[in-house]
Parts: C-alpha cells; sequence; structure tokens
C-alpha cells in the first residue's frame, strides 16, 4: 500500500535529493521548480515562513543573516569541535549558547538546532515525495557519510523525527553509492568508492558477492569537500581586494555572500574549461576582476584533495588489499567532477574510475535502492543485502583515562561487546561508565559519546556485585546499551547523557514546535487527503452506473450526477483542498438517491446509513476519511 | 567527572577483565544442528538462530562461537567454507530482512545478526581463534594490550607482563639501543648506525613473529587431534604451549611496535 512507501533520501552539505524505486529502477523525485536537486539552503523570510532550496538561495546574498548553508557540518557538533568552522562559515550561534550544549543557529531573531534546520530540508524533500506520489509519505531510508560518528548518526535521525519520517535506516553514502552501481553490474570483486561531497569525504573498500554487498573497510574525514575549495578561493579574492583596492569587505555578509557565489561558478567552470574568470562588484562600486587558469586551481587546491590520500592508504591497510588488487573504483560526490581529483584517484588505484552515473545523484539512487530491500525487495533487488561496518572504534575509559576498545573499528554491524563491572566500596549503589568513539590511545583524545550511570545496583560488599553491560551497535551505526547485575539478575537502569544529543524530550518539542512553520505541509496534506477521497468517491461512481439502480434514476438526475462529476474532476487537479472538499460534498448530495436506490436492491438493512463510496458492493470503507456523513432516515 | 557519590574519580577503575566466553560457555554445550525447542512462529523444532521450517529468526540463546556456526572446537579452519556459512547465515539474520517485522522480532534479528558478526570476525581470524578457544579452555592471556601499557604507566601498577626467558638476552640488548635512540633524539643528534643496528633487530624479531605463527600451526594439528580424545592431561599440554606461545608473539609485537615508534619519533 501507498502508505508502506519508503523514499531514500540523501541529506547532502551542498544539496539534498529524494528518490525510489519506480518498478526496477531507482529514480529521482524532482521538486515543484522541475530540478532534481534541492539545495541544503534555508532560509526565514520576511514573515518568519521557512524557505528551503533553489528559493532560499537569493536570501544568502540578499539577507545573509537570515540564512544558512552547509549545516550539515555542525551536525551532532558541539561549539568546541567548530572553532574552525567558525572562521570560514557565516553561521551565526546564539549568544547565550554554553559550553556542551547543543548548537543553536540563528535564522533572523529565531534560533534553531542543526538538526531542526536539517529536518526543514527533509520537510521540503517529503513534500515533494507527496506531491509525486499524491499521497503521504512517512518513512525514509537516509544517508550519512561512512565516517559519521555516533552523535552525527542520531543527530540525522533527530532530523527525521522532527521532519515527521520514520528513519528505518541510515545508510552510509558509498555504501548507497555501491548499491547503485550494483544493481545493474551484478558482479563480484573488490570496489573502492571514493565519496568527495560538498562537506564530507568518504573512502569504502567493498567486496561484492553474489549479491551481498561487503564493506571491508571504510575511513573519511567529516570535514572536507568542496566547501573547503569555496573557503580558499574565497579568502584569495579577500585578500586580492585588500591588497589591490585598500577594501576589507570580509565583514559584509552581502560582500562575502557575492564573492563565494562568483568562486563556485568559476570552480565549476575549470573542471571544464583551461581557464575562467572572476568579475566581481565590490562594495563602493569597484569592480574586482582576476582571471584563474586550470593550473593556477590544480595548484591551490592540491593541499586540499591531498588530504584524501591518507585516508584511501589507510583503508586499503585495513583491508588488508594493494592497489592493484582492487578491481573497479567508483567516483561519488559533486567534487569529483575536478579533474584533478579524477587523476588522483585513477593514481591512487591504478585504473580509470567509474562515473557512469550522476556523482549528484547516485548516492540517492542508492538510498532508493536500500528503500527498496527494506521494503521487502522486487526483482531487481532480490539476493541483495547490504553488510556495513562501525567507521570508528568504540571504547570505554579505564584508569588513567585511557581508551579501552571493546569494537575496534570496520567490524561489521550490528556488532556487540559485553564488558563486566565491579563496585569499589560495600553498598555503592552506581556505577558511572564513559563510552568514547574514535581510535586514539587516550580517552581525552577521543570523541566522548555519552556517560551513563548504572543505578540500583543491589547492596553487596565491594567487589561482589557482577554487573554485565552490553554494547551493542545496530545496523544503523548508533549505540545500545544494556545492562544487569547477575547475580541479583536485576536489570540495571541506565541514565544515558548523550554528550552532544538532543533528549527525546527536546526532539518531542522540536516536532510540535516545527509546526509553526509547517503551514505549507499542512495545506499540502489537505490536499492530498482529499484528492484521495475524491478518487474513492469517483470510482464508487463508476461501480454505482453499471448497478441496476443507475437505470431507475430519470435522466435529469442523471445529467447533474455528470455535470458533478465534471466538476471534481476538473477541480480535483489543483491545489485547492477547500475547492475540492465542497466538489466533493455537492457530488455526494447529487448521488444521495443513487446510495439509496444501490442500498435498497442489494443488502439494504445491512448498509444502512452509508454513502455511496461505502455502499459499494458491501465492501465497507475503502478510505481512512469517511466522506462526508448523509442521514438515510 | 563521577556524579556518582562516593565512586571513585575514574569511571573505568573497576573494568573487570573478562571478554564474551564466560562460565555460560562450558554449560551451553547445544550441540551443532541440534535442535533445541519449538519455532515460537510455526511450532515446527527448530535449530539454533532460525527455523527451517519457516525461516523465521529465533530467540538468540547463550552460545559459544564454534557452535554458532556448527562448528566443533577444532583450530584447523576452512575459512572459505566459513566465509560461505556467514553469508548464507546473513541472508536469514540481517535486520534489513526484519524492517517490517514486529518489534520482538527486529530485536532478535538484530542481536542474532551481532552475534553471527561478532562471531565470524573472530573464527575467520587465526589468532583472535586460538584466543578464543584458549579462555572458552578457561586459561586468559597476560595483558599485553598497548591498553594495558598506558593503563600501567598511568597508576604505576606493575604490569602482568614477563619477558621470554629465551629472548631475555635480546630484549636486553635492544631496550638499550632504545634507550640510547631516544636519548640522542633528545640531545638533537642523529647516529645512522645505532638507526641501521635497530632496523636489523627489528627486521631479525619480525622474522621471529612470522615463524612462531608456524609453529602455532603444529600446535593446532595437535590440538584438533586430541579434541575427541578425550585426554585431558595431553589436552591441558598443548594449551598451556599455544598459551605460551601467543604470549611470546604478543611480546615481541609491542616490542616491535616500540622500535618502530622509535624510530619515526
Amino acid at each position: 500500500m501507498s502508505s508502506d512507501r519508503i523514499v531514500g533520501i540523501d541529506l547532502g552539505t551542498t544539496n539534498s535529493l529524494v528518490a525510489f524505486m519506480e518498478g526496477d529502477t531507482p529514480v529521482v523525485i524532482p521538486g515543484d521548480d522541475g530540478l532534481n536537486l534541492v539545495p541544503s539552503v534555508v532560509a526565514l523570510d520576511e514573515r518568519d515562513q521557512i524557505i528551503v532550496g533553489n528559493s532560499a538561495r537569493k536570501y544568502l546574498i540578499e539577507t545573509p543573516e537570515r540564512a544558512v548553508y552547509s549545516i550539515k557540518r555542525l551536525m551532532g557538533r558541539g561549539i568546541e569541535d567548530i572553532q574552525d568552522e567558525l572562521k570560514l562559515f557565516p553561521f551565526r550561534l546564539a549568544e547565550d549558547m554554553q559550553a556542551g550544549e547543543v548548537l543553536r543557529i540563528k535564522l533572523g531573531d529565531k534560533t534553531f538546532t542543526p538538526p531542526e534546520i536539517s529536518a526543514f530540508i527533509l520537510r521540503q524533500l517529503k513534500r515533494n515525495a507527496e506531491r509525486f506520489f499524491n499521497a503521504p509519505v512517512t518513512k525514509a531510508v537516509i544517508t550519512v557519510p561512512a565516517y559519521f560518528n555516533d552523535a552525527q548518526r542520531q543527530a540525522t535521525k533527530d532530523a527525521g523525527r522532527i521532519a515527521g519520517l520514520e528513519v528505518l535506516r541510515l545508510v552510509n553514502e558509498p555504501t548507497a553509492a555501491s548499491l547503485a552501481y550494483g544493481l545493474d553490474k551484478k558482479q563480484n570483486g573488490i570496489v573502492a568508492v571514493y565519496d568527495l561531497g560538498g562537506g564530507t569525504f568518504d573512502i569504502s573498500i567493498l567486496k561484492l558477492h553474489d549479491g551481498i554487498f561487503e564493506v571491508i573497510s571504510t575511513n573519511g574525514d567529516t570535514h572536507l569537500g568542496g566547501d573547503d575549495i569555496d573557503n580558499l578561493l574565497i579568502r584569495i579574492a579577500l585578500d586580492d581586494i585588500k591588497g589591490d583596492m585598500g577594501l576589507d569587505v570580509s565583514r559584509s555578509g552581502e560582500a562575502v555572500a557575492t564573492i563565494r557565489k562568483a568562486v563556485i561558478e568559476a570552480k565549476i567552470a575549470l573542471s571544464a574549461q583551461a581557464s575562467a574568470k572572476l568579475d566581481i562588484e565590490v562594495p563602493g562600486g569597484k569592480r574586482y576582476q582576476r582571471e584563474v587558469t586550470r593550473e593556477q586551481f590544480e595548484q591551490l587546491i592540491q593541499p586540499i584533495i591531498d588530504r584524501t590520500v591518507g585516508p584511501c592508504k589507510q583503508a586499503l591497510k585495513d583491508a588488508k588489499l594493494k592497489p592493484e588488487q582492487i578491481d573497479e573504483a567508483v567516483l561519488v560526490g559533486g567534487s569529483t567532477r575536478i579533474p584533478k581529483v579524477r587523476a588522483l584517484v585513477e593514481d591512487m588505484f591504478q585504473r580509470k574510475p567509474h562515473t557512469d552515473l550522476n556523482p549528484d545523484e547516485v548516492v540517492a539512487l542508492g538510498a532508493a535502492v536500500q528503500a527498496n530491500i527494506l521494503s521487502g525487495g522486487s526483482e531487481a533487488t532480490e539476493n541483495m543485502l547490504l553488510l556495513d561496518v562501525t567507521p570508528l572504534s568504540l571504547g570505554i575509559e579505564v584508569a588513567g583515562g585511557v581508551t579501552d576498545k571493546i569494537i575496534l573499528r570496520n567490524s561489521t554491524i550490528p556488532a556487540s561487546a559485553t564488558q563486566y563491572y565491579t563496585t569499589q566500596v560495600d553498598g555503592q549503589a552506581n556505577v558511572a561508565i564513559h563510552v568514547l568513539q574514535g581510535e586514539r590511545e587516550l580517552a581525552k583524545d577521543c570523541r566522548s559519546l555519552a556517560r551513563f550511570d548504572l543505578r540500583g545496583v543491589p547492596p553487596m560488599p565491594a567487589g561482589m556485585p557482577r554487573i554485565e553491560v552490553k554494547f551493542l551497535i545496530d545496523a544503523n551505526g548508533i549505540l545500545h546499551v544494556s545492562a544487569r547485575e547477575q547475580r541479583s539478575g536485576k536489570e540495571a537502569e541506565i541514565e544515558v547523557q548523550p554528550s552532544y544529543g538532543l533528549t527525546d524530550e527536546q526532539v518531542e518539542s522540536m516536532i510540535l514546535d516545527s509546526f509553526d512553520y509547517a503551514e505549507e505541509d499542512f495545506r499540502q496534506r489537505q490536499v492530498i487527503e482529499a484528492r484521495n477521497e475524491a478518487e474513492t468517491i469517483m470510482a464508487a461512481l463508476d461501480k454505482g452506473k453499471k448497478s441496476p439502480a443507475w437505470e431507475q434514476l430519470t435522466s435529469d438526475e442523471r445529467k447533474r450526477i455528470a455535470k458533478l462529476q465534471k466538476a471534481l474532476n476538473q477541480v480535483k487537479a489543483e491545489d485547492e483542498y477547500q475547492a475540492i472538499r465542497k466538489a466533493i460534498d455537492a457530488l455526494n448530495q447529487g448521488t444521495m438517491r443513487l446510495a439509496e436506490l444501490m442500498m435498497d436492491s442489494a443488502v439494504a438493512t445491512a448498509l444502512k446509513g452509508k454513502t455511496i463510496d461505502q455502499a459499494d458492493l458491501g465492501e465497507g470503507p475503502q478510505s481512512g476519511h469517511p466522506v462526508a456523513k448523509a442521514d438515510f432516515k | 567527572m563521577s556524579r556518582a557519590g562516593h565512586w571513585a574519580a575514574q569511571p573505568g577503575a573497576s573494568v573487570v577483565n573478562v571478554l564474551m566466553a564466560n562460565p555460560e560457555s562450558k554449560s551451553s554445550l547445544i550441540m551443532p544442528g541440534e535442535a533445541t525447542s519449538t519455532c515460537w512462529s510455526c511450532g515446527t523444532m527448530r535449530a539454533v538462530h532460525f527455523c527451517s521450517a519457516c525461516g523465521k529468526v529465533q530467540p538468540p540463546v547463550p552460545v559459544n562461537y564454534f557452535t554458532f556456526f556448527a562448528l566443533p572446537r577444532k583450530l584447523n579452519l576452512d575459512t572459505a567454507l566459513l566465509e560461505r556459512e556467514f553469508y548464507e547465515l546473513s541472508r536469514k539474520l540481517h535486520p534489513d530482512l526484519y524492517a517490517r517485522a514486529d518489534q520482538q522480532e527486529q530485536e532478535w534479528s538484530m542481536e542474532q545478526s551481532s552475534l553471527l558478526n561478532d562471531a565470524y570476525r573472530t573464527l575467520k581470524d587465526p589468532i583472535k581463534r586460538t584466543e578464543y578457544l584458549l579462555r572458552l579452555e578457561g586459561v586468559e592471556l597476560e595483558e599485553q594490550s598497548k591498553t594495558a601499557t598506558e593503563k600501567a604507566r598511568a597508576t604505576g601498577e606493575v604490569k602482568k607482563q614477563v619477558v621470554p626467558p629465551d629472548l631475555l638476552e635480546e630484549v636486553f640488548e635492544l631496550n638499550m639501543q632504545l634507550e640510547e635512540l631516544r636519548m640522542q633524539k633528545k640531545m638533537g643528534e642523529d647516529d645512522p648506525a645505532l638507526i641501521e643496528e635497530l632496523r636489523k633487530q627489528k627486521l631479525k624479531f619480525e622474522e621471529k613473529y612470522e615463524a612462531l605463527f608456524e609453529e602455532l600451526k603444529g600446535y593446532w594439528n595437535q590440538w584438533d587431534k586430541l579434541v575427541d580424545s578425550g585426554d585431558e592431561e595431553a589436552r591441558g599440554k598443548v594449551r598451556d604451549q599455544m598459551l605460551d606461545l601467543l604470549n611470546r608473539r604478543n611480546y615481541i609485537r609491542n616490542l616491535v611496535r616500540d622500535v618502530n615508534e622509535a624510530l619515526e619519533n
């Protein structure tokens, strides 16, 4: 049924997309502007309504203080993690931000957390899909960078919930891409997926075996992508303008946004041309003009793209493979359009990488494939199964501030580890556990995921309790913890304090808040529901026309019904749910005698009190939304 | 750091070092392929992980990793066969197949498939497999891990690690050279001859390390022959020999790591 339709979503740093499987082929669902890519830009307009995507882009230049881009860089992070970002991106934090708190970003006078802003993007994608299907969409597979940690994954899942989506699975972006490629290639071998997007870099090495996509190793950098190239070019332009014209425009949000737009255009042009011109109007009426050759550009970006080499080498090492053992290399992400990046990949894996699928769309297409697998599969996805890994080791803090790794990176997920704890003092009732993620030896160098308090340990002499704590990383790469005191068999209560995440209560209240900005959603929903009702009543009417009761109507009555049906048909295509409802009511009224006659002739008593769509052959209600109630007395 | 009253400053201070293999491992000898009870869904007798009649995932029961794969507790193992079995079971147990099932089945599938992954990860690696079997046999390796080293350093405890007697002389010399290199580096000096000598030493230890693996395989054969024999004494002897070998091997690994660190810094 339509309510079970699961969409695949690529929630990107720069662009986001929604896709689904149409028969055997994954396809991207376009927005109402006809475009497949929804820029991951969110703005607050003059009436405090949220604007997302292409129509939000103009706000980046006109009212930069009311718009935000690249929010993905802030997902699941704390204020101390993002000092570099704050220097390079025009993120405006709420003034009263405290350390350790979930970030809050200002749009105009309002503040939103990164999951809320991402939720606005997701909501737009959801709306696009609902318009496309003409039915509600409530379930999704969302992709995340393979190298995202637990907090970043949790934040993405929270964003889904806030947007009214049940997130059935988080899939790693490079793995999703391999699914899209694997769909028509169906071959065995070792594949390297190099994914350089707007803000993140991932490398994954997979083994393909009769439909099983087994990730062997993954590595990456969640703060490396096209954004970094843009920022570098912006800084050069700002320096030039200062040096040549003596103008410091770095504080002008509008000027920086204008420069950003120009350098991005130049960057894109340089993938196809040998040189590009920058021509920017600077405040005060002067123009900044400069020609950049591809050679210059490649020299400038070399240090940035070189940062992808280390993770690739580490991934190969972890997979215990040599470059020549890689059978195929696949390119994903908009930044892999840069010829220099392609050359680097070719050099690294000693083969020409695949580029058959659009690098901007391939992740969303793969997400749609995974969505299809989760919904029971089809002929195209039969036998396909994804076995992914956890990108980072999971550890707990032990004496001396050292990390004791209990699940190593590149372990196939779900994965688990069991640890045993005891008490140090007689009658001790609580035990505190600090969970970490990362590869470093010292706890302070790893990412703090959460602090757990085991409470209610039964009173016993020190060292007697034996508390079994089970750590389980699920198929989404998210950690679950459960604990039990073994001697008493008592489940210990766990109090989780996520280090940078939202609590359940916060997510719930954000779901409620989001409705303030969701007028458009609500309206769309009404339209869809009204259309569904219209379909139901007209289907019932078509059946009614074939029944003997139809012949019992006068020709005037039949003409009137035909007119009402035509009116509903016309208004159905429009976006006005009130008009559709009015036409439905009119048709309902107009067909009342037909319904009566049908009932009399067939199962009169049993169906008394039903309207035409329900009277139909006694099948009972077909739609979840009962049509206007007509009373037959 | 600690919000729990009189709980010590270090949250993990009282970690009891125990792994998956626990007391229950000896008591949970559900035999390979043996039906343990009836399927909750269709009522037929079932195997350990999923019902062979209706294919549904079953609630996890505590089994050791060998039992999970219906394998005898032997150390020679056909890893290609293990991989095939792993893929087959993944196709039955993975959570993706239960995305539309009720919550209980989803949970069982998550637990069963994490058990499958943990078991496969342990058994496919020859060293991890041997260590795991030794733990099932009730013996514990010395704490050779880097964590244990760091922990010992931080707390001033003496690490449970003994220099293997046959290596004593060479290790002593190597440590002297390492100390010298560190001193030189501190002073900003550079002694190519010493570095060359250390490289040579390192190579020698690396060769020893490789040779130990070959030696271990010999013990595997002895062990596998004894598995069904009931000769407790002979088994105990092979077990202890393997334990000793793995301890020596870990010791050398740490040594090589220390040399690498000193050379790189």
